[in-house]
């Protein structure tokens, strides 16, 4: 007997056949049926009327039409309360804003501050890491003066920090996010090529 | 056992010694003496296999990055990545169709979803007290969860009321969403 490779719900992770209980079904099925659409026939049918979906659950269970009833209802309640979870969670990001600062520490020396990003569901560890060997400078999660945590990156890397988080945001699907750049300079930069001498 | 679980609560990772490895291999198989055909198969030689500690002595075994099973006290339990990859080996039990909700929000299964019509338990002798079973569902191929008999299953049907067993695992609980990275 060999192994067995198990296809798990690219939305909720569960084997597709539980997808039901978790109350993301529409999104599941959407998932399913672009990535294993034969798999998608054999657990929904052909055709994608619900009535049919229902009625063929209705034949195969054995609890008694009553409690299926009960059943059907109470995963249509989780399935509204979970999609409700989830338009409130989208707002909220979509409300929310990051905040890249620079602030200068000494004369030419500046340090890069990025809060706000813990809305996404973005391992701050992590990406701190990825900062440290992309710009080759020191970089790490620490926590500002509001208790909240943000990521300080040492160098004067704005620009190419400020590019990184849109691309990020964009591959998460929210392009609409606010990307605030805050620039602390102190002084105004002489003017290029001036004579220092 | 695995209701609140975090990333705080792991204390130590540590790569296995593969002669740790082969005992470790030998335990699972004297357990669970049908892997024994499939065990090259999911733990092959030169896997990657790291062991990380945990809050209350709960340890986990990975291999090659995914959780494959852990233990608490002697007894090694597979995760439901494992089960799925080989559900023969291991004993099961079935509940049916209306407890499957409970069961995925991680309650302990009672008597009566183990006895009715769309459930299964084995025919007598049946399993001792405290033998850990795989959790399936009616019309369900692969299984939802993992739990430990809190009475044998002959004494389940006969009694038939309160706690018949203890969940340990189940879909969607944190273990499953653990990551190791």
């Amino acid at each position: 007997m060999p192994l067995q490779e198990v296809v798990y719900c690219g939305v909720c992770s569960y084997p597709p056949e539980y997808c039901e209980f978790t109350g993301k079904l529409k999104r599941c099925k959407v998932w399913l049926k672009e990535n294993h659409p034969d798999l998608f026939t054999k657990l929904y049918g052909d055709d994608n009327g619900d009535v049919a979906a229902v009625a063929g659950k209705l034949a195969e269970s054995s609890i008694g039409e009553e409690r299926e009833e009960k059943l059907e209802k109470d995963l249509l309640k989780l399935q509204t309360k979970q999609e409700n979870r989830e338009q409130r969670e989208l707002a909220k990001k979509l409300s929310s804003k990051v905040i890249i600062k620079r602030e200068a520490r000494t004369k030419r020396k500046f340090i890069i501050a990025i809060s706000g990003l813990e809305v996404f569901e973005i391992d701050m560890k992590k990406l701190a890491k990825t900062f440290a060997s992309k710009f080759a400078t020191g970089c790490s999660v620490s926590k500002n003066a509001e208790k909240k945590e943000e990521i300080v990156i040492q160098g004067d890397v704005l620009e190419a920090v400020e590019a990184y988080i849109h691309s990020l945001l964009k591959e998460k699907g929210l392009k609409d996010v606010k990307v605030e750049t805050i620039d602390t300079k102190m002084k105004k930069k002489k003017p290029e090529g001036a004579p220092t001498a | 056992m695995f209701r609140k679980f975090t990333r705080e609560d792991i204390h130590s990772r540590s790569k296995v010694k593969s002669s740790i490895q082969r005992t470790l291999k030998a335990k699972l198989v004297s357990q669970y003496p049908k892997l024994e055909e499939v065990i090259d198969e999911l733990i092959p030689k030169k896997s990657h296999i790291e062991l990380i500690k945990c809050e209350d002595k709960i340890q986990l075994y990975t291999v090659d990055g995914e959780v494959l099973f852990f233990q608490q006290f002697d007894e090694l339990i597979p995760t439901l990545r494992l089960v799925h990859k080989f559900p023969e080996a291991y004993p099961t039990v079935q509940v049916d169709r209306g407890a499957i909700k409970f069961v995925l929000s991680g309650a302990n299964i009672m008597c009566p979803g183990l006895t009715s019509a769309g459930a299964k338990l084995p025919d007598a002798p049946g399993y001792e007290k405290d033998t850990i079973v795989v959790i399936n569902a009616e019309n369900k191929e692969h299984a939802l969860a993992i739990g430990k008999l809190m009475m044998s299953t002959e004494e389940i049907k006969s009694h038939n009321k309160g706690h018949g067993v203890e969940m340990i695992h189940h879909l969607g609980d944190p273990l499953w969403t653990f990551t190791t990275d």
